[in-house]
């Protein structure tokens, strides 16, 4: 999970340097931006996920 | 796609700017000792003498491996850099200096300002994790983190931002405002290191009775509040020469803009302060003081990046958003993502910077061109765009590259004292005495070893 969270982040900045290279018109360019930036989000929440200690089950 | 270094003379600067600006490149190492002061403080006592010799030696693996090759990658505005062309745009990625800062006339031009500023800047940041690592963070680990940190991750980060990079050319080149704008570090220097500080804190995982089985975290308070709120008002005397200075050096901006941006500094460090102080009043019915001073440093955070582009007013919302975004982060980070994080450098750092950077897009109005000198090419419109781009290049290409290199670092050199080093308390297994006097006891003596 953490290796794809990593992905993840990298993929939304990536997609962020595509839409700016190939993309002209505002509206567009600030959809996939801001589709770039949900990547990373959903990246981050699996990174910070991953770290989460495990917890005893004492049940 | 081509590879085309490029060789641009650095513009002049006036005798007097250049001493105003060099007197205020020597207040910068006060924001450093205010750092150092306030990892200590928020830290164990058994640890407190690590501390102190942690960020001293941080400091100096961070100024040599900058001097050695950190400067030729970061570089500076107008100077010799590595391009790759994008659809006829070009992509301004590293610099092209010669290593050990070769070919450097220091005579005063803004070129040799920079790297003296610089200096201290690489400085301040590596002091960033120390507060996230406290307690556990092995003396040559620090060394070899803050080595890596110096040689790669800050100087790429800060020539795109400062050195004419892609960043900073966001406007030129697509028309997205003046392109990402940061006039003292909030990202370059304070996100950078507060990712920073967020892997180390990943990767070193909690001191040992942070968390109990069930996941419950223990309050584990700082040893000397005396030392974090003293560290506060010394920072702030660094902040407001580093705030200055960039203003100076990376706007371009008159020596008289200076005054608007020391305002501004004191503004926002001082709404931010009394907001977490109002904050822990109402919900804990006292002011709590570490969580204040936390408050107070990341009114200082956000302040950097629009400084010199906003009215004090503005400065004033800016630091209230801080305070509160900080007091809220600190425990959000400690309960809920269970990450241990004792100086609260990730909150203070990296969402207090985050914030900054939004806020030049939101509340920042910039001059127009006969009243300002400064180098800011584009107009107004999208420069939220700009700043956007710059925090999704810190999430997805900072943290990754960031937390790589110290997993790498770890998986060679780990990175965690030993469980019986933790239990001895870190002034004692690395450094062979106590900070204190025998005679002195503290509470955090008695928690569990």
């Amino acid at each position: 999970m953490k290796l794809a969270g990593f992905l993840l982040l990298l993929a939304g900045w990536l997609l962020v340097l595509a839409t700016l290279a190939l993309l002209g018109s505002a509206p567009a360019r600030t959809g996939f931006l801001l589709a770039g930036i949900g990547v990373e989000v959903v990246g981050m929440v699996l990174v910070a996920r991953a770290h989460l200690p495990v917890q005893e089950d004492r049940g | 796609m081509t590879l085309s270094p490029l060789t641009v003379i650095s513009p002049a600067l006036s005798e007097t700017t250049a001493g105003i600006c060099f007197l205020l490149i020597l207040l910068v190492p006060f924001a450093l000792v205010g750092l150092a002061l306030i990892n200590t403080g928020l830290g164990r006592s058994r640890s407190a003498a690590h501390s102190m010799m942690g960020s001293l030696m941080a400091i100096a693996v961070a100024v040599l491996v900058y001097f050695i090759f950190g400067f030729s990658w970061q570089g500076f505005a107008g100077g010799p850099h590595h391009a790759v062309i994008v659809g006829g745009k070009a992509w301004n990625w590293i610099a092209a200096q010669p290593f050990f800062m070769r070919g450097m006339e220091f005579n005063g031009s803004y070129s040799s300002l920079e790297a003296l500023l610089q200096m201290f800047c690489v400085g301040l940041a590596v002091l960033i994790p120390l507060g996230a690592g406290a307690d556990r963070w092995r003396l040559g680990a620090i060394c070899a983190s803050s080595a890596l940190f110096a040689g790669l991750t800050y100087p790429l980060f800060g020539h795109w931002v400062w050195s004419d990079g892609w960043l900073a050319q966001l406007g030129m080149n697509y028309g997205l405002g003046h392109g990402f704008v940061d006039v003292g570090g909030s990202s370059s220097i304070q996100v950078v290191g507060g990712l920073t500080a967020l892997s180390l804190a990943w990767i070193l995982g909690p001191r040992r009775g942070k968390y109990s089985a069930e996941g419950m975290p223990a309050a584990v308070p700082g040893h000397n509040a005396v030392l974090v709120i003293l560290g506060c008002l010394l920072a702030t005397v660094g902040w407001c020469g580093l705030n200055s200075a960039g203003a100076i050096l990376f706007i371009h901006a008159e020596a008289a803009r200076c005054v608007l941006v020391t305002v501004n500094t004191m503004l926002a460090a001082a709404s931010a302060g009394l907001t977490a102080a109002a904050i822990t009043q109402i919900r804990f019915r006292k002011p709590d003081a570490s969580l204040t001073a936390n408050g107070w440093m990341g009114g200082l955070v956000a302040s950097s990046a629009a400084c010199a582009f906003v009215k004090p007013a503005a400065a004033v919302v800016i630091g209230i958003i801080a305070g509160a975004l900080v007091t809220f982060a600190v425990e959000w980070f400690e309960f809920e993502l269970k990450v241990d994080d004792p100086g609260g450098a990730i909150s203070v750092h990296a969402i207090a910077g985050i914030w900054g950077i939004l806020a030049v897009g939101i509340l920042a109005r910039f001059p127009v061109a006969p009243l300002f000198s400064g180098n800011l090419p584009g107009t107004d419109a999208g420069q939220w765009l700009a700043q956007l781009i710059g925090i999704a290049t810190l999430i997805g290409f900072v943290l990754p590259l960031t937390y790589g290199l110290n997993w790498l670092l770890n998986r060679f050199y780990p990175q965690r004292v030993s469980i019986e080093g933790e239990r001895q308390g870190m002034d004692l297994h690395e450094l062979g005495a106590d900070a204190y006097p025998d005679f002195v006891t503290h509470a955090d003596e008695f928690i569990q070893r």
